[in-house]
């Protein structure tokens, strides 16, 4: 388990609301959570009117359903024209580009000549797609499950692409060839346990995703998950000690890797 | 007239701590004994506890609109859904009672925290697709302002149920059924597995079902901390004690056909604190019956199966303890990150902990063997005998593994068909039950919860319908069984 075992300290509340204290509770992120260091204005009056709690509560649940509410399903699109377009149309409106097979890429500044020139794209089906930096999340990316033929997608620094949305690409199982998750800050490697779904993929980007702990063991399991796939990441010697004259102790094993983690900085086994 | 308040104020404490503490008065000093002052002036306040005569601050508050016995994920489920749902703003209120606030014997934080959609009984499957679906957001469930998001730690992974040759039409009929429910689950033929998983010994396997989305572990403890964050910031009370009786009033009515029916009605419940012979009596009006492993000597308490047998006032909640070893361990060559949380044909399973080669896993022991659930402590020939040999058939890797740790746990088993009771009793009207899960409390507890609040405020279930899993069905004898027990 993740979670310690030591059970944190768990103070009954008082009755007067029962507000005070509760934040303390250590929980499972930080230890020291939001604790009384500098509490603003609003923080305070928080805790002491109910109106004020009320609406700052109320404010944080905008704040959520303001990224759900863009990432609603393109039904009509899709029934329309076919999933391809109501795809592609979702990711020109979210910032990202969109590539349809012999054709170039359509920006997401060209959304609106795209829709004029959707008949031009009509059965032609999308073969990259560069969502990069593109608030999509779970819901989202339900729209672009049915593009079956896709071979490219980019999710590079998308802030709400996380585990949950890594489990949900296996339908492109078929087609996907290339990833690309760097960036993202949600990932961990958890999420990409998953990708073994993914048996046709060749090229997959997991470089500078700051939720995974340990980069190095996770490229290094990955890519033995992923035989066939070459697995751009952090370097795997990342983590190992530097050095051998800095800790002379050390014995015979270790110390020859580190020379040529030092030398050359590509990954053995890359084709 | 401050002087006046001061005086009777501090009379009167004096008195009772000079009554108990005549030969100690003196050693809190100058400085504690003017904060001691402080605080008795500070009670007098308006809006402050109001506690001349002794403290009652650890005391549960003398009423209470319902009263939830257990703390467990399941009891704070139930509190958050019923908060989430009542119709005004503070319009009920709900104490949670706990009589362990380390949780160390509670099933929730020893749980392996899986999560699957794989079972026999649709409304099993529906509470599991509900619970992944909170789970997946549950950020925006459990938000509290200026706290810090909750982490999961979620695994996709899915899970591989395996199945022989006796079992595999049932696993083949499971799938279809959980497909039409909106699980995504996957059939694969031995041929298929071994290709996907190369680790794998597919001897004695005819059909194996691999949960492909919405299925995998997580980490139930922080599930926990943030229902008990989240509960507390939308002002249930959480106290700290044990429920050692009911008080119930009686009421002779009769049927359409004309039989005398004893319908009672909990009104009073006394919690009494650690330690100590101190009770509160709490004035209820409903109790949810959430106490997970010990549901059964709750119910017991209430009344409920004090009667002929073979009647419905004699019909017990069948609800025990059953004990479970999960063991821990390391193999250097085992199966890589991919691994789901594989389940053998006998009932073995396991799963990956981490990136360093740990593995969890155990067995449920066969009715013949099963342990004395007294204590939690592990017995590890149970390993060595009945759980090894079968991990080391299955994947061959394990034969070298070693053991790290091991732990215990309790199962809130339901001896009649291993699922749970949920909905009020129906002759102690006002006592709902949410326990008997045997195992796969951990993953419904969510959509139990809701249902429960739903039966509670609105008189039926809504989201999704649980009446087959009431509590008439052990008096007229009407099994739901689970056969996809782990």
């Amino acid at each position: 388990m993740a979670a310690p075992r030591a059970f944190p300290r768990l103070v009954p509340p008082k009755w007067n609301g029962g507000r005070r204290g509760f934040r303390d509770l250590s929980g499972v992120v930080t230890p020291e959570g939001n604790q009384r260091k500098r509490r603003t204005l609003l923080q305070f009056l928080s805790d002491h009117f109910y109106d004020v709690e009320f609406l700052r509560e109320y404010l944080l649940r905008k704040q959520m359903q303001k990224v759900h509410l863009e990432n609603g399903s393109y039904v009509r699109v899709q029934d329309t024209h076919g999933p391809d377009i109501a795809g592609a149309y979702f990711i020109l409106r979210h910032g990202g580009a969109v590539k349809f097979r012999d054709k170039e890429w359509v920006r997401s500044d060209g959304w609106k000549r795209f829709i004029a020139e959707v008949s031009k794209f009509q059965a032609v089906p999308v073969e990259a797609i560069d969502a990069s930096g593109c608030a999509i999340n779970y819901h989202g990316l339900g729209n672009l499950l049915s593009l079956k033929e896709l071979q490219s997608l980019s999710l590079q620094r998308c802030p709400h692409v996380d585990d949950w949305c890594l489990s949900r690409l296996y339908p492109l199982g078929g087609s996907l060839q290339e990833l690309s998750l760097a960036g993202c800050p949600r990932i961990t490697e958890r999420g990409l346990a998953c990708l073994h779904h993914l048996p046709n993929l060749r090229r997959l980007d997991i470089s500078d995703l700051p939720a995974v702990d340990f980069p190095g063991l996770t490229q290094i399991l990955v890519e033995e998950m992923l035989p066939n796939c070459e697995v751009v990441g952090t370097d795997w010697a990342q983590g190992l000690r530097q050095g051998p004259e800095q800790q002379p102790q050390h014995t015979a094993g270790p110390a020859p890797a580190q020379p040529l983690a030092r030398e050359s900085r590509r990954p053995l086994w890359s084709v | 007239m401050f002087r006046r308040v001061l005086r009777t104020g501090l009379g009167q404490s004096l008195l009772i701590r000079g009554l108990g503490t005549r030969s100690g008065n003196s050693s809190l000093g100058w400085d504690g004994n003017v904060s001691e002052i402080k605080k008795k002036i500070r009670s007098l306040m308006p809006g402050e506890p109001h506690n001349f005569l002794y403290d009652t601050k650890h005391l549960p508050p003398e009423h209470s609109d319902v009263v939830i016995v257990g703390g467990g994920v399941v009891g704070l489920s139930v509190a958050y859904w019923l908060k989430k749902l009542e119709k005004r703003r503070d319009a009920i209120r709900v104490l949670v009672v706990e009589r362990d606030q380390t949780y160390s014997r509670a099933s929730t934080g020893l749980s392996v925290g899986g999560i699957r959609q794989q079972f026999s009984v649709p409304q099993n499957v529906q509470l599991s697709l509900f619970s992944i679906d909170f789970l997946r957001n549950i950020n925006e469930h459990l938000a509290v302002v200026d706290a810090p998001p909750l982490d999961l730690q979620f695994n996709p992974s899915g899970y591989l149920l395996l199945a022989s040759e006796e079992g595999a039409a049932i696993l083949e009929s499971n799938v279809k059924m959980q497909r039409q429910e909106g699980a995504k689950i996957c059939l694969m033929s031995p041929e298929q597995l071994q290709k996907k998983f190369p680790w794998i010994n597919t001897e004695g396997v005819a059909l194996a079902s691999y949960g492909l989305e919405n299925e995998g572990w997580f980490d139930p403890w922080s599930l926990l901390q943030g229902l008990r964050r989240k509960v507390q910031s939308m002002g249930v009370f959480l106290c700290q004690g044990e429920v050692t009786r009911f008080v119930t009033s009686s009421n002779r009515m009769r049927t359409s056909s004309g039989e005398e029916v004893n319908l009672r009605r909990i009104y009073e419940v006394h919690v009494k604190m650690d330690n100590s012979l101190e009770y509160q009596p709490v004035e209820c009006a409903i109790v949810i019956n959430a106490a997970g492993a010990w549901s059964g000597q709750v119910a017991e308490l209430a009344g409920i199966g004090k009667g002929p047998p073979g009647t419905l006032q004699g019909t017990k909640l069948p609800v025990e303890p059953r004990k479970r070893y999960v063991y821990m361990w390391h193999c250097p060559q085992g199966p890589g990150l991919e691994t789901p949380l594989v389940t053998d044909t006998n009932g073995v399973y396991f799963r990956r902990e981490g990136l360093g080669n740990n593995y969890v896993g155990g067995r449920s022991p066969t009715e013949e063997e099963e342990p004395d659930p007294a204590d939690l402590e592990v017995d590890h020939d149970f390993f060595q005998n009945k759980v090894w040999p079968h991990l080391a058939q299955r994947v061959p890797a394990f034969e070298g593994l070693k053991v790290r740790s091991a732990w215990a746990g309790y199962y809130d088993y339901n001896t009649f068909d291993q699922n749970g009771v949920v909905g009020p009793h129906p002759l102690l009207v006002n006592m709902y039950f949410a326990t008997g899960f045997s195992g796969h409390g951990l993953q419904h507890a969510l959509g139990v919860g809701r249902a429960v609040a739903e039966m509670l405020l609105n008189g039926h279930f809504q989201t999704i319908d649980l009446s087959p899993f009431l509590f008439s069905r052990f008096y007229l004898e009407e099994k739901v069984l689970e056969q996809n027990i782990i």
